[in-house]
């Protein structure tokens, strides 16, 4: 009888459960679909559902040497391979240091590098402006790119620092010990340990420039053009269409990392941290 | 003898932290106190590069005595707290939905966690096209003969109550907030929840006093980042919001960038307040939210 009673309540809650999943994914899916729709569309007027002609000019010109979006991709390839590279050069470093050792002065460090996740980009990036100004940073890639380090390097740190600390140092020892240098012991002790956290703290500092909006606007002065901005000026301009086009690009980056990474990102990993930013 | 060598290798190993610190610690202060400082500076007209050489507080005096900048500081913290809220609550809801094995687990944990690598850009035009007036929501009621035209459609976007911009919050961070509450919940398991359930607890009552203590601490730091996030981000009410009040980093930009040279000490001083007040924010917070943790 009870037994009855308890299956008859779980196949409730698992018809609950799956109602509950299903609303979730399309709330969580939905916004996406009117991009891939108008991105294929010709014309679109309300109140029709679907659009009423299609069309793949939006994206030909996507893909044309006459728009802006070639030039635009590979500025903003560009500058977030720079930005990679710098973040991991510099922050692996900083990650083992906060992962590995216990220091006077450890939490002062942790809190100015967890200061610019925190501290709102734009209110730094207006100050940073005059600063560059004066030094001749502002209105190029190069100033974009360093400009990206306040949101990414602290991101790379923090990884590293996960990293890290799940480390046994002792391996290193022991390589030395046998007789192996300093370098052979980072090749093949060290960045093995690390390599697969390393690779998805870059995937995602990768992401973080990538997708970074306003510090580009202000410190590129409207001279360096990446694909969000591009992106936002084809949106608030009512070219819906090709708007859309761009979303698709825009996005593909990123959900290729999400799926290399998917596994990675399972545990309660450091790496998940930082997407707030994203 | 042995005391000396110890010493001096402490030294050394002192020595080499701070300096696999050095690169990164230079960058960030460089850049991001830099930036602060030379900010904090403008914002007191205190330029000397231009013959400003008197330090003043007009800059405050003038964007507090502003409705405007009031209006649009009430209107920031409004949607920063609903947002982090809404989606905290159905971060954990989605958590633990997602908690138990099921067939197809993996491909719909795959959809959930889709849009935390997609800019909040993107998600912000997809609302636009999506809840706007002759969006698709808009054209699905007409179909449905709820609506006649676009003006009987709610106004979700450029609205007096930011719902267009909640409504993006909500979206982008629920993944965010709930990947990292599903990690808890899995790798703490379902024992303690059983345990209470055995000892009579409800349903209810075990999730209450059992499992939301034991996920508080990562639902708070992660609504943490959602909220510093949501106070100072500029393009997602730059394109869903209205154009007065404008949200508090939309209105610094604005002044910035503003042909009158003369609000960029202004500009600098809604900087200051921003950086300020989410750094007080999340302070407040965290006090706030450290003794639910604990109980």
């Amino acid at each position: 009888m009870t037994a009855v009673r308890e299956s008859a309540v779980m196949g409730r809650a698992g018809v609950g459960r799956w109602l509950g999943i299903a609303a979730l994914l399309t709330f969580l899916v939905l916004p996406l679909v009117p991009l891939v729709i108008w991105s294929v569309a010709f014309r679109w007027v309300y109140p029709d559902i679907l659009p009423s002609e299609y069309s793949g000019r939006a994206w030909s010109s996507v893909f044309s040497s006459t728009n802006d979006v070639l030039g635009a991709t590979i500025d903003t390839t560009l500058v977030a391979l720079v930005v990679t590279v710098l973040s991991v050069l510099i922050g692996v470093p900083a990650g083992r240091a906060l992962g590995l050792h216990e220091f006077r002065g450890k939490r002062l460090v942790e809190l100015l590098i967890l200061a610019p996740i925190i501290v709102p980009g734009l209110a730094v990036a207006l100050g940073i402006h005059t600063l560059f100004i004066r030094y001749g940073l502002a209105n190029s890639l190069v100033g974009v790119a360093i400009v990206h380090l306040i949101p990414t390097l602290p991101y790379m740190t923090l990884v590293m620092s996960g990293v890290f600390a799940n480390y046994d140092a002792d391996y290193e020892q022991q390589a030395r010990s046998l007789g192996a240098g300093v370098i052979a012991t980072q090749r093949y002790v060290t960045l093995p340990a690390i390599f697969p956290g390393l690779v998805v703290g870059a995937l995602f500092t990768f992401l973080i420039s990538w997708s970074q909006y306003v510090l580009t606007l202000l410190i590129g002065g409207g001279q360096v053009v990446t694909l969000p901005l591009l992106l936002f000026n084809f949106a608030r301009s009512g070219e819906n269409a090709i708007a859309g086009a761009l979303s698709v690009i825009f996005v593909v980056p990123g959900i290729i990392v999400l799926a290399l990474s998917n596994r990675y990102l399972a545990g309660e990993d450091a790496a998940v941290g930082g997407i707030g930013n994203l | 003898m042995g005391l000396k060598p110890r010493l001096s290798e402490r030294g050394a190993q002192r020595l080499r932290i701070w300096l696999l610190l050095a690169p990164a610690l230079s960058v960030i202060v460089v850049l991001f106190l830099g930036g602060l400082v030379s900010g904090f500076l403008r914002s007191l007209n205190y330029f000397p590069l231009i013959g400003l050489n008197d330090p003043n507080l007009d800059a405050y005096r003038s964007i507090f005595g502003d409705d405007t900048f009031v209006d649009s500081f009430i209107l920031t913290f409004y949607i920063a707290f609903v947002s982090t809220f809404i989606a905290s609550v159905l971060a954990v809801a989605a958590a633990v939905l997602l908690r138990p094995a099921f067939r197809g687990k993996r491909f719909v944990q795959f959809l959930f966690s889709l849009n935390l690598t997609v800019p909040h850009l993107v998600g912000a035009i997809g609302v636009l096209y999506l809840f706007s007036q002759s969006g698709l929501l808009s054209r699905l009621t007409a179909a449905g003969g709820l609506t006649d035209a676009p003006s009987d459609f709610p106004a979700l976007v450029a609205d007096p109550w930011a719902i267009g911009i909640i409504i993006q919050y909500v979206w982008k961070e629920v993944p965010f907030i709930g990947v990292i509450v599903l990690a808890i919940l899995l790798s703490v398991g379902e024992d303690y929840e059983s345990v209470a359930r055995s000892l009579g607890a409800s349903r209810w009552q075990a999730f209450r006093n059992v499992t939301l203590p034991l996920i508080m601490p990562g639902v708070v730091s992660a609504s943490i980042i959602v909220f510093a996030f949501t106070f100072g981000a500029f393009e997602i009410p730059f394109l869903l919001g209205r154009t007065t009040p404008a949200a508090l980093p939309v209105l610094a930009f604005r002044s910035y960038t503003n042909v009158d040279l003369a609000a960029r000490p202004e500009a600098m001083a809604m900087a200051m307040v921003i950086t300020f007040l989410s750094t007080l924010l999340v302070w407040a917070y965290l006090s706030l939210t450290k003794r639910y943790v604990r109980t």
